[in-house]
């Protein structure tokens, strides 16, 4: 048994997860809600045991290395710590439903790495060779799980408040019915941003030592360093909005929606939009430019 | 003063106390920050970039300091009204947090009692007070107790201080920028570079590119870089002893092994692998020369920066070298190549490239001359990063504050529970600052308590 196939097994769990979670939502049947919990429970046992195989792989290999060093890596341990965060929001406040609007988070992480992602086990660069890593990327990344089921929460309070002003809780029916008070899903996001957001200032202060530890700067306004801050300023903004009259309920939701999506542009639009700009250190390597000359003209 | 004049400092002080401008000041930050990460920073401003705005654009992005935004008077301005800002906050909101604190209210009267969360009531009679004492004791801590018309008050918090929390995290932030500021003044970046072989004293600023000569020097014994089966890098490694002045090697400094992720530090600069790259000072190349159409190859040795006489009287310089010259072939070719410069008699020089695992692309070179490229002792230099930054521990301990800040803030509640009793009758009330729903689940546990006392 291989790892890929346990992270292929456990992209099938989710998905039907988020199936069953959506057949939940349309037919209000409490015992489809616990099946679909279940088959997440069940899909992150099999995720974790694939993570650890992984890492064990790789040991088997003579590169050994914790997996969390490449965007097939990262963007399967961000699924995983998405649904570990839900199910402990989901133990702990007992909102099944909530789960309809989480686990296709994970399932998109899971079949974007499964199928467009490179996921053969890389031996580390130089640069990566450092604990460091491991502290840096797993606080990180619990961090942005947490922003994500915050993300998941402030969608169904919009939906919930929908066409309503304020935080009413007059009986909507249908599918929204299913869905906790406005009132619980406003204070399920502070509660989820409130995991988040110390997780994601420890990912930054571990950044910051580590690249103080390998390069003698703790921070060089690189671009991921500065969305990592942009992110920071924003749930910043969010926790302190939470204080001022007029900005608990829509706002608050819409703020949590727009730090996501600084999230993920921080994760992944850094590396794949900016990169073209920015590339770490390649520098031109110019007294080999007349080489290249004398040989294009040689071949001209 | 006038109470006009005072109705204006009034609101000015407001003004830098209010959530508003704090809220205000942490979106715009958010939004002008994403300036520097779309426009190159300098030093790595390329030049293509800036032939493809042109000029308009150019001297306006100039103007506005966008090469190096995060240092602009204008990030740095939001920045101090950003701390400024925090710091009004902080010394308008603390002493009412103090006195709340240091100062708690010790006696729960009727109207006190509305205000809180939670109440409970029960007839109790006899030695009640020396029960209830022991009772609050046992549940949160030592209580306040105090006698009054007849009545007695029982007061008792917990986690009082972490109503601190949210000004830990500001003075934190203070704090980092204090840190930064002490290593920009005091502290230095930069690199330098050290062949094999020799010693190096002398790094170049990575600000301004002015050399700095320091107290001590660095000796390169050795580079090395390993490489995976997959071509991937695997570990430069420069071997470094340091010498003090007179170039003698300081004790417990010698051989010292500095790889990326583990740098050396000594009095106070440390030294980290960067890059490295191949010199051509000091060292031979091994040529193997010829007559075109000859078999019959002499050995040469050539050293960089100077002429080597061929044995047809020609003169052979060596004016540039590499161990690989993929990258610079855009992988057209690979393996080590060095650019030479060919003098026959009574011609003019000829500069070309030779490759050593491509002997026969020079044979198609003009002149009388075939020369192979057999390989070379070539020299390593190694490229560190040199930092001297006398605030990082500032700003490790404002991170430090920091987590603790949050962590104070946002998971423990000020719990506080009041008792009165008087006339036989027991009333208990409480209050959490935050989490009521945990405080409800026990204060519930403590009321079963009470009414089995």
């Amino acid at each position: 048994m291989s790892s890929s196939m346990l992270f292929n097994t456990t992209t099938i769990f989710y998905m039907i997860s988020m199936v069953v979670f959506f057949v939940y939502l349309a037919t209000k049947n409490k015992g489809i809600g616990l099946l679909g919990s279940l088959t997440a429970y069940v899909g992150w046992f099999i995720h974790t045991t694939a993570i650890i195989l992984r890492w064990k792989e790789s040991y088997d290999m003579g590169v050994g290395h914790a997996p969390l060093t490449n965007l097939y890596e990262s963007v399967v341990f961000f699924a995983w710590t998405i649904v570990l965060i839900y199910g402990i929001i989901e133990l702990k406040y007992k909102y099944r439903v909530i789960g309809a609007f989480v686990m296709p988070f994970a399932v998109f992480g899971m079949a974007w790495a499964q199928t467009r992602l490179q996921s053969d086990i890389e031996p580390l660069v130089p640069a990566l060779q450092s604990n460091w890593l491991l502290y840096h990327v797993i606080t990180c990344f619990l961090g942005y799980a947490a922003f994500a089921v915050a993300c998941g929460i402030s969608i169904m309070y919009l939906i919930k408040t929908r066409g309503e002003s304020g935080n009413s809780d007059a009986k909507a029916g249908g599918v929204i019915g299913l869905f906790p008070p406005a009132k619980v899903l406003d204070d399920l996001n502070y509660k989820a941003i409130m995991v988040g957001f110390p997780l994601l200032t420890l990912g930054i202060v571990t950044g910051a030592a580590w690249a103080n530890y390998a390069w003698g700067t703790y921070w060089s306004w690189d671009p991921k360093e500065t969305w990592s801050l942009i992110v920071w300023l924003i749930y910043a903004a969010f926790l302190h909005a939470r204080i001022t009259r007029g900005w608990v309920g829509k706002r608050a939701a819409w703020l949590s929606i727009i730090g996501f999506c600084a999230t993920i542009f921080c994760y992944l639009g850094v590396n794949l939009l900016l990169s073209g700009l920015h590339s770490y250190g390649a520098g031109g390597n110019t007294i080999f430019h007349m080489l290249i000359e004398k040989i294009r003209h040689l071949f001209s | 003063m006038t109470t006009a004049k005072r109705n204006f400092i009034e609101s000015i002080w407001d003004f830098f106390c209010s959530l508003k401008l704090a809220l205000s000041l942490l979106i715009v930050l958010a939004l002008i920050s994403i300036i520097g990460t779309i426009i190159p920073q300098e030093p790595n401003v390329p030049s293509q970039y800036i032939a493809s705005i042109g000029p308009t654009k150019l001297s306006i992005y100039k103007t506005l300091g966008f090469f190096h935004m995060y240092h602009s008077w204008w990030f740095m301005s939001l920045l101090g009204l950003l701390t400024f800002n925090i710091i009004c906050c902080s010394v308008k909101r603390l002493p009412r947090v103090w006195k709340i604190v240091a100062e708690p209210t010790l006696i729960m009267d009727e109207g006190l009692q509305k205000t809180l969360q939670q109440t409970f009531e029960r007839k109790m009679t006899g030695e009640a007070k020396e029960k209830l004492r022991g009772f609050l004791k046992s549940e949160i801590g030592e209580p306040k107790v105090t006698e009054q018309d007849g009545a007695t008050y029982f007061f008792v918090q917990k986690h009082a201080w972490c109503r601190f929390g949210v000004y830990v995290v500001h003075l934190s932030i203070v704090i980092i920028f204090v840190g930064a500021l002490i290593g920009s003044i005091f502290g230095f970046k930069g690199v330098m570079q050290i062949p094999e072989g020799m010693a190096s004293d002398t790094i170049y600023s990575t600000v301004t590119g002015n050399p700095k000569e320091l107290p001590f020097g660095l000796f390169l014994d050795s580079f090395s870089v390993s490489f995976y089966d997959t071509g991937m890098p695997k570990e430069y490694k420069s071997i470094l002893t340091v010498v003090d002045e007179n170039g003698q090697p300081v004790k417990g400094y010698e051989h010292i092994p500095v790889i990326v992720n583990k740098p050396l530090t000594y009095k106070g600069i440390t030294f980290y692998q960067s890059n490295y790259g191949q010199t051509g000072e000091g060292s031979t190349f091994h040529f193997d020369v010829a007559k075109k159409g000859s078999q019959d190859f002499a050995h040469i040795d050539a050293k960089m920066g100077s002429k080597t006489k061929l044995p047809d009287g020609s003169m052979l310089e060596i004016v540039d070298s590499t161990e690989d010259i993929s990258s610079s072939s855009s992988g057209q070719f690979s393996g080590p190549a060095v650019l030479v410069r060919v003098t026959e008699a009574g011609k003019s020089p000829d500069q070309f490239v030779v490759m050593k695992n491509y002997p026969e692309v020079q044979q198609q070179q003009q002149g009388d001359i075939v020369i192979h490229y057999v390989g070379s002792g070539t020299k390593y230099y190694t490229g560190l990063q040199v930092a001297k930054d006398p605030g990082v521990w500032v700003v490790w301990f404002g991170c430090f504050l920091m987590v603790v800040g949050i962590i104070m803030a946002f998971f423990l509640s000020h719990k506080r529970v009041w008792i009165r009793f008087a006339n036989g009758r027991v009333v208990m009330g409480g209050t959490a600052n935050k989490n009521p729903a945990a405080f409800e689940v026990k204060f519930e546990s403590m009321v079963e308590k009470l009414k089995n006392l």
